[in-house]
């Protein structure tokens, strides 16, 4: 018997930590034969945290699903006794289960399947497969190229550029006298709302190492580089960790596997900017400076790091690396679209039932993964809108929902297919507080280089702030409008170009909403404070002061077992009551 | 800003004897500074541009660009709360007024007691399990204001009993 404790950072936050503590401690007293306890990363199905893998003698999986620290003795028990009717209850539901079977993994492959800590586990799932491919069958550089050129797969950190092209624009580049080309992994995963590169890095470290390792040979380069957001301090531990292991075994550093082909990798921890997501300001970074983005051109294939010739693509591009040399182009380019080929991840979350990662071969439409995949909305509420890209995307209503994952037909939405973050919204959620709320994100992370960006989107954040608070005025839409075409058309680097998306996007499908709050000063979704009042339903109300007492301003008043009141001049919104309130009797107008 | 006592300038020799002559170093010093004395104080960071021969202008424009770097101390235990737009849909407003209600501070502050700091971040990258934040390291996921208030009040028992035995 086999125990696998899900052990990605959400896992860890959800307590698979205290599971394992407490399962070691187990096994080490009684010190049974047979029962082993390892790890795995995230197998994306974050709504089930923590998972523990119980692999019988058969090997058959049991996947054990919101294990507490008190589970684990029920679960000691059934490894120890065979007896595994003891954890039926603890098994993961058909329905649950069908969160995973609807998806392809290719990027995600080994997540949440092999030990994120063993080289050894790695390699017996196919692991370095794909570089000793190479350097033992003599693929040349060109070949390699070739092969990514067939499987069309493009840039996944969200402009979707293509990869083959990226790296034949690096190979084909002078590095002059200095003779040095730069490999660089993008791992500043910094839309809010998307977190499928940290799950790679956390839960597979070594098919980023190999696609980079891939991808260095391709272009000459003999260093490489992966610049991690400093957020995700467990994903540094386990590439770190990787990294030895892959130096050790020869995967990295000189003569790799024997072959005239050397290349060392290290990490780079960034300190906190979004703008880094770019690829010339996260070069500036990478050189110990502010992350300002360059002018292009120079492209960064062209002078890049220290002004060489440098490629630098997305962890989740990387990871599709190995696969693609090991199974061919051909394979890649089967899955997808006419423009868009093989699979995207997603990480869904929000008001949806089942949030995780998410991986769907390209053509899948928003609908399946939403519904199918996803489960749909959460407390039987309804679907309002999809929020895709993140701070450079839209907001997608529900009329939008058969439109299909591709670059092309996201990007006609108004929306893009950005990194993979996606967010799902219910009736309450306010639409206009959300664009607000990319907008106030775009202001504070804007690098200040362009004018434009600094200031317009300074003025469009106090546009918003003001109709939100119920003092926008007649013309703010176009206003808004105004500013969004001169960012888009005045600002350097992708942050400033994409940053009104969410503005535009809002006006394009929810301007209703907008109007109301502009023209009515109210909230339809019942969600900007200033435009809110809240009340307590008569008829529904039971007088069981449960709302009276989580008042911090003691704005509720009522005897036991009869109606209570909210005194409106009294209250702050700060919606306690409504949280407190089990019989729905608190309801905002 | 608070009077700063001069700082143990030989905790970060070994760092600048390392780094000091590497190019494109900054960043990674400033990191180390700060893992050492929990912000970045002014008297080391001269030393830092001494040692590096970078213009103290251009160390605080890289001191003041990035969302890590903190030029002044913080309390024991940093409370950092998710902004990213999964916990924005899920209430994370409702927490930070739950924390400003409990403790008295906003973003940026700190208790005068120098027990907590609040700080909002960007995505933590927990989407799936918000609101979350996150203290000392440990992830405080599904917030509910009510719950966030009893971590603190936990966190605050513990550093009042741990004073009181110590």
């Amino acid at each position: 018997m086999r125990l696998v404790v899900g052990e990605g950072s959400c896992g860890l936050a959800a307590g698979a930590g205290a599971v394992h503590t407490r399962l070691e401690a187990l096994l080490a007293e009684a010190n049974p034969t047979g029962v082993e306890l390892g790890i795995t990363g995230c197998n994306g199905m974050c709504f089930l945290e923590p998972i523990v893998d119980l692999y019988d003698d058969e090997g058959a999986l049991h996947r054990l699903v919101k294990v507490q620290e008190k589970d684990a003795d029920k679960i000691y028990q059934a490894v120890t006794t065979g007896d595994l009717s003891l954890v039926d209850g603890l098994c993961i539901s058909s329905e649950d289960a069908e969160f995973l079977s609807r998806q392809t993994r290719i990027a995600l492959r080994d997540c949440g399947v092999i030990d994120p800590e063993s080289i050894d586990d790695y390699i017996a799932h196919g692991g370095y497969q794909a570089i000793s491919k190479i350097l033992s069958t003599g693929m040349t550089p060109e070949d390699v190229i070739a092969e990514i050129d067939v499987s069309g797969l493009a840039g996944r950190g969200g402009a979707g550029f293509s990869t083959a092209f990226k790296w034949r624009a690096a190979r084909n580049a002078d590095p002059g006298e200095d003779g040095r080309k730069y490999l660089i992994c993008n791992a500043d995963e910094g839309d809010p709302g998307a977190f499928m590169d940290r799950a790679v890095i956390e839960g597979d470290p070594h098919a980023l190492i190999e696609g980079m390792l891939v991808g260095a040979y391709a272009i000459g380069a003999a260093e490489a580089i992966v610049y991690v957001r400093a957020e995700y301090p467990l994903a540094i531990v386990r590439l770190r960790k990787a990294i030895a292991d892959a130096t050790e075994r020869g995967y990295l550093g000189d003569n790799i596997l024997g072959s005239d082909f050397s290349c060392t990798l290290r990490i780079k921890a960034g300190a906190g900017a979004f703008v880094c997501g770019e690829e010339t300001a996260l070069i500036e970074s990478l050189e110990g400076k502010r992350g300002m983005p360059r002018l292009k051109p120079p492209f960064p294939a062209q002078a890049g790091y220290w002004h060489q010739p440098s490629n630098i693509n997305n962890v989740e591009t990387y990871a599709n690396v190995a696969w693609i040399i090991v199974n061919g182009g051909a394979a890649f380019a089967a899955m997808g679209t006419e423009n868009s080929k093989g699979t995207k991840v997603f990480a869904l979350s929000g008001k949806i039932r089942r949030g995780g990662l998410v991986e769907i071969p390209m053509g899948t439409t928003l609908r399946e993964v939403i519904f199918d995949i996803g489960g749909g909305i959460r407390d039987n509420k309804e679907f309002k809108a999809v929020q895709l890209g993140g701070p450079s995307g839209g907001c997608l209503p529900a009329s939008k929902l058969d439109t299909v994952i591709d670059y092309r037909e996201l990007g006609a939405t108004g929306a893009i297919m950005g990194s993979g973050g996606m967010v799902v919204m219910d009736e309450s959620t306010c639409m206009v507080g959300m664009a607000r709320f990319f907008l106030d994100f775009t202001a504070k992370e804007s690098c200040g280089k362009c004018v434009h960006c600094r200031l317009g989107t300074k003025r469009m954040l106090e546009i918003l702030d003001r109709i939100v608070n119920g003092k926008g005025e007649e013309g703010d839409i176009e206003k808004l409008e105004d500013l969004c075409y001169a960012i888009k058309d005045g600002a350097l680097c992708g942050l400033g170009q994409t940053a009104p998306n969410p503005v535009l996007t809002t006006i394009r499908y929810f301007r209703d909403e907008l109007e109301a709050h502009i023209a009515e000063h109210s909230c339809p979704a019942g969600e900007c404070r200033e435009l809110i009042t809240y009340y307590i339903d008569q008829d529904k109300c039971i007088g069981c002061t449960a709302c009276a007492r989580q008042c911090p301003a003691k704005a509720i008043s009522g005897e036991r077992k009869s109606p209570h009141k909210i005194d409106p001049a009294l209250c702050i919104k700060c919606g306690n009551c409504k949280t407190a309130c089990r019989f729905g009797a608190v309801q905002v107008k | 800003m608070p009077q700063q006592t001069p700082s143990d300038l030989s905790l970060i020799e070994h760092v600048l004897d390392t780094y000091a002559e590497v190019p494109g170093s900054l960043i990674a010093i400033l990191q180390e500074v700060q893992e050492t004395y929990g912000y970045l104080p002014m008297d080391v960071l001269e030393l830092v541009a001494k040692r590096t021969g970078t213009p103290i202008a251009t160390i605080m424009g890289v001191a003041t660009f990035y969302a890590q770097f903190r030029l002044e101390p913080v309390g024991k235990y940093l409370i950092m709360l998710c902004q990213g737009t999964a916990c924005h849909v899920n209430g994370s407003e409702l927490i930070s007024s739950a924390i400003t209600d409990e403790l008295g501070i906003e973003d940026g502050q700190t208790t005068p007691d120098g027990l907590f700091s609040l700080k909002h971040v960007a995505c933590l990258g927990c989407c799936s399990l918000s609101p979350v934040m996150m203290i000392n390291g440990t992830t405080y996921s599904s917030l509910t204001p009510d719950k966030a208030k009893k971590v603190l009040r936990s966190l605050a028992a513990e550093a009042n009993e741990g004073g009181a035995s110590a």
